[in-house]
């Protein structure tokens, strides 16, 4: 259970990353862009086809990213100049990119089991450290022992998911990130403040894929292999991480918001993990249980509040009785001490 | 400052539902002019509006702002150049975001866009200052977000940003139709403030007659995608509704009497 749950976090902890790019799409560009599907598997094949050719992993990651970007900013440029609708034109990306991926990989499956990856050699770093022995030490003194062979995947990637949150944070603060946001917002008025929309379109679904060729870079690495199949439904892992964050942490400020999506990806895979404990489930489950997860975090808050407002009303209409009951009270007792001064 | 030069505009043409929006449109516009535009629906204000800030561009004839052709330019390019503030208090701020990066969003009209900080200290009491012209109380809600704000705060907000870098020109599509007597009284003189104070050239768009005569030193009326009447100076400060709806029928009657005589 302690190791289960554990892996949950460390892979939630990656796939935060493919979150925050689908926040930015779906959320700040209010773009719905399907090409996540296909630019996750892009990441990954990449990385994957380049480490086994002996590339250093950290350089065949940046590569992954600069064509998760390319890949984004193709089904801008569809968007923007071939006034193609944003759901179809994220399809169309991502079933051409199916193609492209297998024509990367050259086959649908690039085992990474005796490669070098990044976490290899985070691994043997923590270990010749000894901060994993430091972090094995803490977690058995509050009675945790053998929660994992290494605590570099955890750690890196939580100091690399909180930099990219951060980073994500201050660039949305910046001009162009405020041109960008605007965009999203009120396409009519940030054009009418001289900022070319069909741009910073282009540009906010090139970050958003990059931010998702990085994760599929990082699973593959991660789950040690490249698979053309591993794509398929992420757009809705990344907008039930979105949607469970927002619903759980609130959206108060766009730092707040992100930390939701950081904390709905964790929150996700910690849950679809205990599902799949269930016994009368199983992994091939998986698609379904997500989509459950996703009506759930949709239809939910929207139950919560229809019931609150209810009650609030209930409260409403009882004090108004009250009060009508003490008037007529109060009109009763006055009525008769006038008969009673009347009688005398 | 602004010339449109014999613009001509027809929608779906060739189709049954051909309709000419402009015809032989000649505008000229000097420095510091505030024009105001009436016209019942259809007359063509608003496309005449659209040619002028980009969002249509005409069939025939061109557009000068201080004598640089614009005809082509794409919309976004010429409102470094263009203010605007559109009728409906929705669109001419971004909701989800706070009154102190709208303004800011206004701030970067004419300047490159970078990846500086947008809000900085410094603008901010720039901003509050600004915000103060409103009377609204708005300079100390600087964090709050836009959508919170009532149709005429808003609409008041709109027409800080748009003038806030001292544009060439101001459009004002119906700016104050939206908005309750109170409300549109409010922006109606802010407007006038802004632009005293400002010297913008202006081209207001309007539905009230009223508002048309005591905004502005010019006035033009509009019908069929024409312009049927031109009003400046002295003549526009003693112009009356009454005078003004007389001189309205009369112009149509006689195109109406020329008609039946062309037709007889």
């Amino acid at each position: 259970m302690g190791s289960a749950m554990f892996g949950a976090v460390e892979s939630g902890i990656i796939y935060a990353i493919m979150a925050l790019g689908v926040y930015l799409s779906f959320r700040i560009l209010d773009f719905p862009d399907l090409t996540v599907d296909g630019s996750f598997v892009t990441g990954a094949a990449i990385a994957a086809i380049l480490i086994v050719n002996g590339t250093n992993p950290f350089f065949a990651t940046l590569l992954a990213i600069g064509a998760g970007f390319l890949a984004g900013c193709v089904t801008g440029l569809l968007h923007t100049k071939g006034k193609i609708n944003p759901l179809l034109a994220g399809i169309l990306m991502m079933i051409a990119l199916y193609s492209i991926n297998l024509r990367i990989m050259g086959r649908s499956n690039v085992p990474l089991l005796n490669e070098e990856s990044i976490f290899t050699k985070l691994e043997t770093l923590f270990e010749a450290t000894g901060i994993d022995a430091f972090f094995n030490n803490v977690a058995s003194s509050i009675g945790l022992s053998n929660l994992t062979s290494t605590w570099s995947i955890l750690i890196s990637m939580l100091l690399v998911t909180a930099l990219i949150k951060i980073l994500t944070d201050l660039f949305l603060r910046t001009q162009i990130g405020l041109a960008l946001r605007a965009t999203g917002d009120n396409k009519r008025m940030i054009r009418s403040f001289s900022a070319n929309t069909d741009q910073f379109t282009i540009l906010g679904l090139g970050l958003s894929n990059a931010l998702v060729a990085l994760a599929g870079a990082l699973i593959a690495q991660y789950s040690s292999f490249a698979d053309v199949g591993m794509g398929i439904g992420m757009i809705i892992i990344g907008l039930a991480s979105v949607i469970i964050g927002e619903a759980i942490f609130g959206t108060r400020t766009i730092a707040v918001t992100t930390f939701a999506v950081v904390g709905g990806a964790i929150v996700y895979r910690i849950v679809v993990s205990l599902a799949l404990r269930v016994d009368f489930l199983e992994t091939g489950d998986m698609k379904l249980i997500t989509a459950v997860i996703v009506i759930a975090a949709l239809v939910l808050p929207q139950l919560i509040d229809g019931q609150k407002e209810r009650n609030r009303k209930k409260r409403k209409r009882l004090q108004q009785e009250l009060k009508l009951r003490e008037m007529k009270d109060g009109g009763e007792e006055y009525a008769s001490t006038k008969s009673n001064s009347q009688s005398i | 400052m602004l010339r449109l030069n014999q613009i001509h505009k027809v929608f779906n043409e060739g189709t049954l539902d051909e309709k000419v929006a402009l015809e032989d449109i000649n505008l000229t516009l000097d420095p510091g002019d505030f024009v105001t535009v009436i016209g019942s629906n259809g007359a063509g204000k608003s496309t005449l509006m659209n040619m002028i800030s980009g969002v249509l561009t005409p069939d025939v004839g061109d557009v000068f702002i201080d004598e640089k052709q614009i005809t082509s330019l794409p919309e976004y390019k010429r409102s470094k150049l263009i203010g605007r503030v559109f009728q409906d208090p929705m669109a001419g701020t971004a909701p989800s975001m706070t009154i102190q990066e709208n303004l800011a969003l206004a701030y970067n009209r004419n300047r490159r866009r970078t990846l500086m900080k947008g809000v900085t200290k410094k603008l901010k009491s720039t901003f509050q200052e600004a915000l103060e012209t409103l009377h609204l109380g708005l300079e100390d809600r600087l964090s709050a977000k836009v959508g919170m704000l009532s149709g005429g705060e808003r609409q008041a907000l709109s027409l800080l940003m748009a003038t806030f870098t001292e544009p060439k020109m101001l459009l004002l599509d119906e700016h104050t139709a939206a908005l309750d007597p109170a409300r549109a009284a409010l922006i109606t003189r802010l407007t006038g403030e802004i632009v005293d104070r400002t010297h913008l050239t202006t081209l207001m768009v309007t539905h009230n007659m009223q508002q048309a005569l005591d905004l502005g030193n010019r006035l033009i009326m509009m019908d069929s995608g024409k312009i049927i009447l031109e009003v400046e100076g002295e003549d526009k400060q003693n112009l009356t509704i009454e005078a003004l709806l007389h001189e309205f029928q009369r112009i149509k009657g006689a195109k109406m009497n020329n008609d039946r005589a062309l037709l007889g």
